[in-house]
């Protein structure tokens, strides 16, 4: 019998397909769990929806299960419930090492350009500076932008705030 | 068809067909800051095509790719202004611009619905397309500050307004020439919108290309 704190243990273990220092339970995208006789449920959410991941994860996540000796139904939620506030602290410490600037928390507000540009706390990832400025907001991956930073004179990529 | 059903197929038409027409910016944009743009601008809207897609199959017991590609180009209901093919900066920028404009009215209105299902997906959308809309406007403040970059965005706005109009429907029509207005401190033409359903040769150009793959192998072919 499979339990559910077996599941969340091993959803931890999988690694996310694009930043794999990060899991995706760290991610964030695991909403919920539940598990009745050998069958266990998962519910999801995409991050970015056009995030080329997303069918990696869900077969990723049916294969632990497999392991587990269970079958998986994923339920993908296509609703508002995902943001990068919940990425967990564990999680925004491991993308900071691994030279990813974690997202700043969610505005209660409209996002505004001016937000972004100059200031309001964007930390370099390499020497902690604030001094950095936007270079673009799109990047490598839906999911970030690209920063400058005027102290170490290093690009960096920042997660974007959804 | 149920209404729903219609909306769902009008929203996701328009994303996949202006993420398909923003994506022919990859490789050949002005510089590498907007290749990258419209790369990922495009890879955005075709993701939020593909769940609108997933809710309308739902309904109609089909699949997002079928919706997306077993299509005939008349059946497609996106609006005339995703359709043209554009590959000139100043109407680049401006269709992007009026489209962004317009959908954050649309989405508004989506957020508001009784329909749960859809009102929380518009949301989801609506937190992606904040990105789609600072970078339009950041545009539109640099075209603002010179008098041929203004010379240039005028004419081009004014072109693709009858189009920018027939995104919306009648009612939120208002609230978008009041938006487009306000920020171009000018008034827009009055003219008569082109509404969806009006398909010239470049949708069937751009359904030729876009379909090419998947009418070349049979569904459910292994890659």
């Amino acid at each position: 019998m499979v339990t559910v704190a077996a599941v969340w243990d091993a959803l931890a273990e999988i690694p996310d397909p694009e930043i794999p220092v990060i899991s995706l339970v760290e991610l964030g995208v695991v909403k919920d769990v539940s598990v009745k006789d050998d069958a266990v449920r998962i519910d999801f959410t995409p991050t970015f929806m056009g995030c080329p991941a997303l069918e990696s994860m869900r077969r990723a996540m049916e294969s632990k299960i497999a392991g587990l000796g269970a079958t998986a139904d994923i339920n993908v939620r296509l609703d508002d419930s995902w943001s990068t506030d919940d990425i967990t602290a564990e999680g925004r410490e491991k993308l900071r090492e691994a030279g990813f600037a974690p997202p700043a928390p969610r505005q209660a507000g409209r996002l505004e350009l001016v937000h972004l540009e100059r200031g309001f706390g964007f930390r370099c990832p390499y020497c902690g500076s604030t001094s950095t400025r936007l270079e673009n907001l799109f990047g490598p991956t839906p999911c970030r932008s690209i920063r400058y930073c005027d102290d170490c004179r290093q690009p960096f990529e920042q997660f974007k705030t959804i | 068809m149920s209404d729903r059903t219609d909306l769902l197929l009008s929203l996701a038409d328009d994303e996949l067909v202006l993420g398909w027409r923003n994506s022919e910016w990859t490789g050949i944009a002005p510089f590498l800051e907007e290749d990258v743009a419209f790369s990922s601008i495009a890879q955005n809207e075709i993701g939020h095509a593909r769940a609108l897609y997933e809710l309308a199959a739902a309904e109609l017991g089909s699949t997002a790719d079928e919706l997306a590609f077993d299509r005939e180009p008349e059946d497609y209901r996106s609006a005339p202004l995703v359709q043209l093919r554009r590959l000139e900066w100043a109407r680049t920028i401006a269709r992007h611009w009026l489209y962004e404009t317009a959908d954050e009215i649309r989405l508004a209105s989506l957020k508001a619905s009784d329909d749960s299902e859809l009102a929380g997906l518009a949301a989801k959308i609506d937190r992606e397309e904040a990105y789609h809309r600072m970078h339009a406007e950041m545009w539109i403040d640099r075209l603002l500050a010179t008098e041929e970059g203004r010379a240039r965005l005028d004419e081009a706005v004014d072109e693709l307004w009858p189009y920018a109009l027939g995104v919306l429907d009648d009612g939120l029509r208002p609230e978008l020439r009041a938006r487009a207005g306000a920020r171009l401190g000018r008034g827009l033409p009055e003219v008569e919108a082109v509404p969806r359903g009006v398909h010239g040769a470049e949708l069937t150009e751009l359904w030729e290309e876009m379909t090419s793959v998947r009418r070349s192998a049979p569904a459910g072919s292994q890659w």
